[in-house]
């Protein structure tokens, strides 16, 4: 018999019960909540007169409605303000693990802010209801989105009813290019299978590049497993791993330390395990990425143009292609670097973390912004990131470069609150969506790493990074 | 839940592939807090030429008669016929909502994002995974027949095209038996409330730390 792989193994140690149809109750350790997509289930527990199965599984955390300046004025919208204060007043009721209200020293994003204060640990299932919860898969965990009235349902059962998806392996080797980033490997994978390429399944990252990032990289690639179609992306926890969690706040103490460490140490699949699927990359093959469409999968290598409608064949495709150039205003056969840009955001669960900002610090020190781009924001994804930033100085970096450095918050990427893009305008963003409208009706959004939107910032139109380091 | 069993409905073809849930209910109107009242909004930024923002009177609002929902035909709608991917993007449960709000039961695709297809039969709508050429059938007659309706049968796991002609589609017991009845899953999980709690032994055991 095959071996187990990482998800048969943190399957299996959570299945509580299994229909003959293969309908099963999953088991839940850490439920994150956000104000978004919350308040129908503590309003239908109400409804229904249930209790919480366990409170103390519960992180929250307002991100998505959240000012990211003038925190003196408090949150303007009184529909924005109305959801957020519904959030405190339901964890109130509920009580909660850890919750921080907007404008805590500690709030942030809470994909950013769960793996900061060990909440998230190797072998855990944990959900939210936020497509972007494969993030917390670069621990080892079993992690994904779900929708609200499965967030009623694991509140009052601490169980999820999930049937067990195929497995695939992305396997990533050799190394990476110098400006070459967890982000550009993300976009590759997409650019290759497609944003429905895993549907149905959990990707299991490995491969010598995945096992050379840092966990920040990590949590980067899981974090777009989802707009792969995977649900949960997730990669072996290793030294690395628990290099990262020891001594958070949340992660195991003491003599229970040891003990979970030998434990993580089991959760990895077995030499002879079978996956359902497996695509293979080369790291060196990787150059920096850029989308040009309006799907995550219209994503290009730098130095590319934009494709050309005319010499796609198949019919459905052609007409996705002219769809995206019209609505992105692009003409066929444009050099990737000649496109121009009006407005750069560096943030977002995909990339907001200390490493991120490091890095694109580093591209824009003693350097400005080019006259041509209306705003650059950078967004820290949490409190402490953005108290280590400054402590490290790169708040002084981006200002003198002349970019905005914000209060956290999920921000631009979805464009729930006031940041956002006005029809027609262009952005270079690290975030994980170019969907039409994500950042505000009408607004084009092209997805790259922190290094090529601070690299884009600078240059006023996107170069290749590579050329700048 | 609303319980879904047959249906005999006008369908409505949206031939476009990888339609996401920003697309089918933009952020803005997911500031509500409640469940309700989103169908006006499904489609926002593709069915009115001006900028929506939640609370807006829609009857009044400026529409894009090129939009399918709005062509006088497809009015009283209650099958969508999609394409591949339908539904990919955030796991906002408002897409379902809306969708359910505005009056469709039922949507037929080759392919489905994964939450947004869990998230249908939360909210008594029927997402049927149907083949390619299938699909592509239905777009075609749905196109050249006005009054183009669909019968879909959940018991008998059939969808029948005014031809006459019928195909079957998959459902798992569990997901047809909650639809058929309109069953509330939290009642029937808790049924299991005695194995949940053996589980919690056993696991606190093996992983006291998830239990601090």
């Amino acid at each position: 018999m095959a071996g187990k792989t990482l998800y048969d193994k943190l399957w299996e140690s959570h299945l509580v019960h299994e229909d003959a149809d293969g309908t099963c109750l999953i088991y839940i350790d850490r439920h994150l909540v956000h104000e978004v997509t919350s308040p129908q289930a503590f309003e239908g527990l109400r409804l229904a007169g249930r209790k919480p199965w366990r409170a103390d599984t519960i992180v929250a955390n307002p991100d998505h409605n959240t000012p990211t300046k003038d925190w003196a004025k408090g949150i303007e919208d009184p529909i924005s303000r109305l959801q957020v204060e519904t959030l405190d007043n339901n964890i109130k009721e509920t009580g909660a693990l850890v919750y921080f209200p907007f404008k805590h020293a500690n709030q942030g994003i809470i994909h950013v802010i769960g793996p900061e204060n060990g909440t998230t640990l190797p072998g855990m299932t944990v959900v939210c209801g936020d497509s972007h919860t494969s993030t917390h898969g670069a621990f080892g965990a079993l992690a994904h989105g779900i929708g609200t009235s499965e967030v009623e349902h694991v509140m009052a059962t601490q169980t999820l009813i999930a049937k067990k998806s195929k497995r695939m392996l992305v396997k990533v080797d050799g190394q990476l290019g110098k400006g070459v980033t967890a982000k550009d490997v993300a976009l590759a994978v997409i650019g290759k299978i497609g944003t429905a390429g895993g549907t149905g399944y959990a990707i299991e990252f490995g491969g010598e590049v995945i096992r050379a990032l840092s966990m920040e990289g990590r949590m980067t690639i899981c974090n777009m497993a989802i707009e792969a179609g995977a649900r949960a992306g997730i990669i072996a926890p290793d030294e690395k791993t628990a290099e990262y969690l020891k001594g958070r706040q949340y992660a195991p103490k003491a003599d229970q330390w040891e003990r979970a460490v030998a434990y993580w140490n089991t959760l990895k699949s077995d030499a002879d395990a079978e996956f359902d699927a497996v695509i293979e990359l080369k790291g060196a093959e990787i150059a920096p990425q850029v989308t040009w469409g309006t799907s995550p999968e219209q994503v290009l290598p730098i130095g590319a143009t934009v494709p050309d409608p005319a010499k796609e064949t198949d019919a459905t495709k052609r007409t996705s292609i002219e769809n995206a150039l019209k609505y992105m205003g692009l003409t066929a056969n444009t050099p990737i670097e000649q496109i121009k840009l009006d407005k750069i955001f560096i943030g977002s669960c995909t990339n907001s973390r200390i490493e991120d900002l490091r890095a694109a610090a580093a591209v824009a020190k003693g350097k400005k912004v080019a006259s041509n781009i209306a705003l650059a924001m950078v967004v820290p994804g949490s409190g402490q990131v953005k108290r280590q930033a400054e402590a490290e100085g790169l708040d002084k970096i981006f200002i003198e470069a002349g970019f905005e450095w914000r209060e956290p918050g999920c921000s631009m990427c979805l464009a729930m609150n006031a940041d956002r893009l006005s029809a027609g305008e262009r952005c270079a963003s690290t975030s994980n969506r170019n969907f039409e409208g994500r950042q505000g009706p009408g607004g084009r959004t092209h997805l790259v790493s922190p290094e090529m939107a601070a690299a884009a910032a600078i240059a006023g139109h996107f170069v290749d990074v590579r050329n700048q380091i | 839940m609303k319980a879904f069993t047959q249906l005999n409905g006008l369908a409505c073809p949206l031939d476009r592939a990888n339609v996401d849930t920003d697309a089918i209910i933009p952020k803005q109107f997911l500031k509500s807090i409640k469940r309700s009242g989103f169908g006006p909004y499904l489609f926002d930024e593709w069915r009115y030429t001006n900028y929506g923002e939640p609370g807006m009177d829609c009857s009044t609002r400026p529409i894009n008669k090129d939009f399918v929902l709005n062509q006088p035909r497809y009015q009283g709608a209650q099958v969508l016929l999609a394409r591949d991917n339908f539904g990919c993007g955030s796991s906002r449960e408002h897409a379902p909502w809306a969708i359910e709000d505005y009056g469709f039961r039922v949507i037929i695709a080759p392919s489905f994002a994964d939450i947004f297809f869990s998230n249908c039969y939360k909210n008594g709508i029927l997402p049927i995974v149907a083949d390619a050429a299938i699909v592509d059938q239905l777009f075609k007659e749905c196109e050249a027949n006005e009054g183009y309706k669909l019968n879909v049968d959940l018991s008998s796991q059939t969808v029948t095209l005014p031809s006459g002609k019928t195909f079957s589609f998959d459902i798992t017991p569990h997901r047809k038996h909650c639809l058929l009845n309109g069953l509330d899953e939290i009642g029937l999980t808790l049924q299991h409330a005695d194995e949940i709690k053996a589980f919690e032994v056993k696991h606190k055991a093996a992983q006291p730390w998830l239990f601090a």
